[in-house]
């Protein structure tokens, strides 16, 4: 039975992210609203981690197994890319290797100096 | 036969994830990253595809039930978050920080890149938004004039890219930082990238999810800056 109100209250926070998403003009989907309303439930005690653990455990795991479906149709988006193909995969293998370099190496820049000013503060 | 195969409301389904697990199996035996378990699977269910002459709306009318999952998935990485939130307050500067530098940077270097290769203003709008989540990236791409259909293509390749090449990245650019990792994964390659996270630990995928979130919040309020560029 846990298993069948796990996915429930799931599910309704989905729907309720499908709402907001239809109440706000903003470019965001309901998946994220989602994500912001259940994170909010979670850190005000509205809802107990327990209520939902087993079930989104699961999906969690499944998820790389909902982006074949999408991931497939680029074998019909291709054409529709003609003649800029090459450059756009060049575009996208920079920029994506360069992205995650940057925010990656000042994520940990950052993390190391305020890591750096503790430890000075409690030598002194 | 065919027929069979193509009424079947279970093929799809079953042909992808049969190829995914066959890339798990690769890669566990051969533990390199170009056997990406979801690269594998693609790669297959398009040649299983071309080879049988199936249609893609056919495969498709069975396999959407896995994405139709996607949208709960999603609000369920709230959960891994919840789990770390101390860590999340502990370095909330350095993860802020390092998103918007991401965010930045993805805009600049697909400008630097539009530039060179002369692409043109609804081109360049189109890729604009390729590191964030597909569909933030979609309605930032209708928003600025972009072609929306290109800019799903363009943001999976985006994905399944920085899923497979991320352990060589954190390598080359000495990420060691768990929180870094996540970071780096979720702001530059969005929820597939943060399949990815979630394989390497705890901390990474709930710190990728995080910049799923955040990334693509920042890149709505900044791109339209970007897109009068060109």
């Amino acid at each position: 039975m846990k298993y069948i109100k796990q996915l429930l209250i799931i599910l309704c926070i989905s729907f309720m992210g499908e709402v907001l998403k239809y109440l706000i003009p903003l470019p965001v989907p309901a998946s994220i609203y989602g994500l912001l309303l259940l994170l909010t439930a979670l850190l005000t005690g509205v809802l107990k981690l327990e209520k939902i653990k087993d079930v989104s455990v699961f999906l969690i795991e499944i998820m790389p197994l909902m982006f074949i479906p999408a991931a497939v149709g680029l074998m019909d988006s291709w054409s529709a890319l003609g003649g800029i193909l090459v450059q756009v995969i060049i575009t996208v293998v920079v920029s994506t290797i360069v992205v995650m370099g940057v925010s990656g190496v000042v994520t940990q820049m950052i993390i190391r100096r305020e890591e750096q000013k503790t430890n000075e503060r409690t030598v002194l | 036969m065919r027929e069979l195969f193509c009424d079947s409301v279970f093929f799809g389904v079953l042909l992808s994830v049969s190829t995914y697990e066959l890339g798990v199996f690769l890669k566990k035996k051969y533990k390199t990253a170009v056997f990406n378990p979801l690269l594998i699977s693609v790669l297959l269910v398009i040649g299983v595809l071309l080879v049988f002459r199936i249609d893609y709306n056919v495969y498709y009318e069975g396999a959407k039930y896995l994405s139709y999952l996607l949208t709960p998935a999603t609000v369920c990485l709230a959960v891994p978050l919840y789990e770390q939130v101390e860590l999340l307050k502990r370095h909330g500067k350095a993860i802020v920080g390092g998103i918007f530098a991401g965010v930045l940077t993805s805009l600049v270097t697909i400008f630097v890149c539009a530039s060179v290769f002369g692409f043109t203003h609804q081109e360049y709008v189109t890729l604009l938004p390729k590191s964030i989540t597909t569909a933030i990236g979609m309605g930032v791409s209708e928003e600025l004039g972009g072609m929306a259909t290109i800019t799903v293509a363009v943001i999976i390749l985006t994905g399944i890219l920085g899923n497979i090449i991320a352990e060589a990245v954190f390598r080359l650019f000495r990420i060691e930082e768990a929180v870094a990792k996540g970071v780096a994964l979720g702001t530059s390659s969005h929820a597939i990238g943060t399949a990815k996270a979630m394989e390497i630990g705890e901390v990474e995928g709930a710190m990728s999810s995080l910049s799923i979130a955040v990334a693509g919040l920042m890149t709505v309020a900044v791109a339209s800056v970007f897109a009068n560029l060109i």
